[in-house]
């Protein structure tokens, strides 16, 4: 069977994480914490804000985070591959009977699991500063995201496949994905931009993740978005044909 | 016996580089093969291809029956693997490895518990792996190739950068997979090692093996020199010496005399000459050579340079 070692493995990589101290901070409590003491800081402001801003802050700042955590999910799964790249465990691994899809499929979900358990947390923390009257799906926006994840991360496996060496997957990785996040329509809608960028924005897959979380958590019906979908899982596979044709094991 | 491994012709390059030439072998079932060589000889290129992680441009190899590129799987199954410069997840313990390394396999993996203790684990197994010692390592890299108990063990310069106890005791772990009926395939830059372990080993140079053979077959072919040292207060030995059949060479030193000469009876001759002579001597040594020289004959140069 193809999954034979999966659990296994994927329990062993969440053990693995939990004991890398500045892994686990950076990546769970880190975001939370910022997201606090922002929080607190515009708290009073919130009350009373202009209609742009409170726009912003009511779908723009959690799509926003949202993201922010899945990119950083995909980082660190580029930089893990490309370490154990570098110090031959994945050669170790490979001269067993483990297929690659297993190996890759188990640091998908941890880093799943990372982004699910860190929004959870996101969002504990923020009820307080949430003014009173803002009820987002969370239970639908949490699938958004994973979708959203899932289709980012497969992106990842293809930087993870072409990047050289650990010290450069970390830059490569933000040099691609952050500047999407500028084209994706979150600050400026899509229709806004001229015809050429319109253009570019469509190519980037991260528009559709950016649609797609504003629209569920402005409550939208999943049959209205149907599209971004489409265009993350059409993302997810192209990616991850690419990165099997490509991808090295030393 | 059909042979456990069977190499024919095979070439591999990389780039303009080529690694391995027109290598052909055969390693038996229950023995321990050794391939040695220099660094850079095509000696894990060799190895990577037979356990499937490498294609050959050319030649074919069959690994217990299978064809290692298209049963790739298959034959992982029935392999245990050590490779060269290999690591762990830097904190993944001693028995998270083993128990992982367990779960892959479709048959069921021998006891973990009682592996780690036969390797002097057992008291590191909740160790993490960046916190072990290079023979702990090695160890440890030799439990998961056990795990599955695997018919054919790839140990891939399993004791390079280890102390000369540690040596010793990995050493006799490999002789206990071979009391164990199964067969092993290592490589090995080190003389001493490939003499002490090997039933049979290829040199390898240059991506060509140059000869395959038992180590003292190896030796008796192409370094047939012998050398006995001793020492005599007799004024009769010197010439007596140099009246033995196959003598070459006889040096005199004080009383310390250094008879050359070749052949597998030399030494037996030397004694023969003593008795008969009634030459009393109050020291004897022979100085044989080893693989050491046959690699310095073969090549021109000693294996270290």
């Amino acid at each position: 069977m193809m999954l034979r070692g999966l659990w296994k493995l994927t329990w062993v990589e969440i053990k693995i994480f939990l004991r890398e101290p500045m892994g686990a901070f950076g990546a769970i409590v880190l975001p939370v914490l910022v997201f606090l003491v922002a929080g607190r800081v515009a708290g009073g402001r919130l009350s009373t804000p202009s209609l742009a801003a409170s726009n912003f802050i009511h779908v723009g700042l959690p799509v926003l985070a949202s993201l922010l955590i899945a990119i950083n999910a995909v980082l660190s799964l580029v930089t893990i591959i490309c370490i154990y790249r570098e110090g031959g465990i994945l050669k170790r691994l490979r001269a067993t009977p483990l297929r690659p899809q297993t190996i890759l499929t188990a640091h998908v979900i941890v880093k799943l699991m990372l982004t699910a358990a860190t929004l959870a947390l996101l969002v504990l923390a923020g009820k307080r500063y949430y003014p009173v009257g803002v009820h987002p799906p969370l239970f639908s926006f949490t699938i958004a995201l994973l979708i959203s994840t899932w289709s980012i991360l497969s992106i990842g496996f293809l930087i993870a496949s072409i990047v050289p060496t650990a010290r450069f997957a970390q830059p490569i990785g933000g040099f691609i994905m952050y500047p999407m996040i500028g084209f994706s329509g979150l600050f400026v809608p899509v229709a806004a931009l001229p015809p050429a960028l319109h253009a570019v924005a469509r190519a980037l897959p991260l528009t559709y993740a950016v649609a797609l979380l504003q629209g569920v958590w402005n409550g939208d019906a999943w049959s209205a978005h149907v599209g971004d979908v489409a265009a993350l899982v059409v993302v997810f596979v192209v990616c991850t044909a690419l990165s099997a044709k490509v991808f090295r094991w030393e | 016996m059909r042979p456990v491994i069977q190499v024919s012709g095979v070439r591999k390059t990389y780039g303009p580089t080529v690694a391995v030439d027109e290598v052909s072998f055969e390693v038996n079932d229950g023995e321990i093969f050794g391939l040695i060589g220099p660094n850079g000889a095509g000696k894990t290129t060799t190895m990577e291809c037979i356990e499937g992680l490498r294609t050959p441009d050319r030649g074919t190899i069959t690994v217990l029956g299978l064809d290692p590129f298209r049963q790739v799987y298959k034959l992982q199954e029935r392999i245990g693997v050590q490779l060269q410069q290999a690591q762990l997840q830097k904190r993944i313990k001693v028995w998270e490895a083993v128990d992982l390394w367990a779960s892959l396999y479709r048959k069921k993996a021998i006891d973990g518990a009682r592996l780690l203790e036969q390797l002097g684990l057992t008291d590191k197994r909740d160790a993490w792996f960046m916190n072990l010692s290079g023979g702990q390592k090695q160890r440890l890299f030799i439990a998961l190739a056990l795990i599955n108990d695997p018919d054919l063990v790839f140990l891939d310069e399993l004791t390079t950068g280890l102390d000369p106890q540690s040596r010793r005791a990995i050493w006799d772990l490999v002789r206990g997979i071979r009391e164990r009926g199964k067969t092993v395939f290592l490589t090995t830059h080190l003389m001493e090692e490939a003499e002490r372990l090997c039933d049979r080993v290829a040199i390898i140079e240059h991506g060509r093996i140059i000869d395959i053979d038992k180590p003292e077959k190896l030796v008796g072919r192409h370094c047939p020199e012998r050398t006995v040292v001793l020492a005599t207060d007799d004024p009769r030995a010197e010439e007596s010496f140099r009246a033995i059949p196959g003598v070459e060479a006889v040096t005199r030193a004080d009383l310390r005399f250094t008879i050359r000469g070749r052949g597998d009876d030399f030494v037996t001759e030397v004694i023969h000459c003593l008795s008969e002579n009634r030459i009393r001597v109050t020291d004897f040594r022979t100085i044989l050579p080893n693989l050491e020289d046959v690699f310095l004959k073969l090549t021109g140069h000693s294996i270290r340079e």
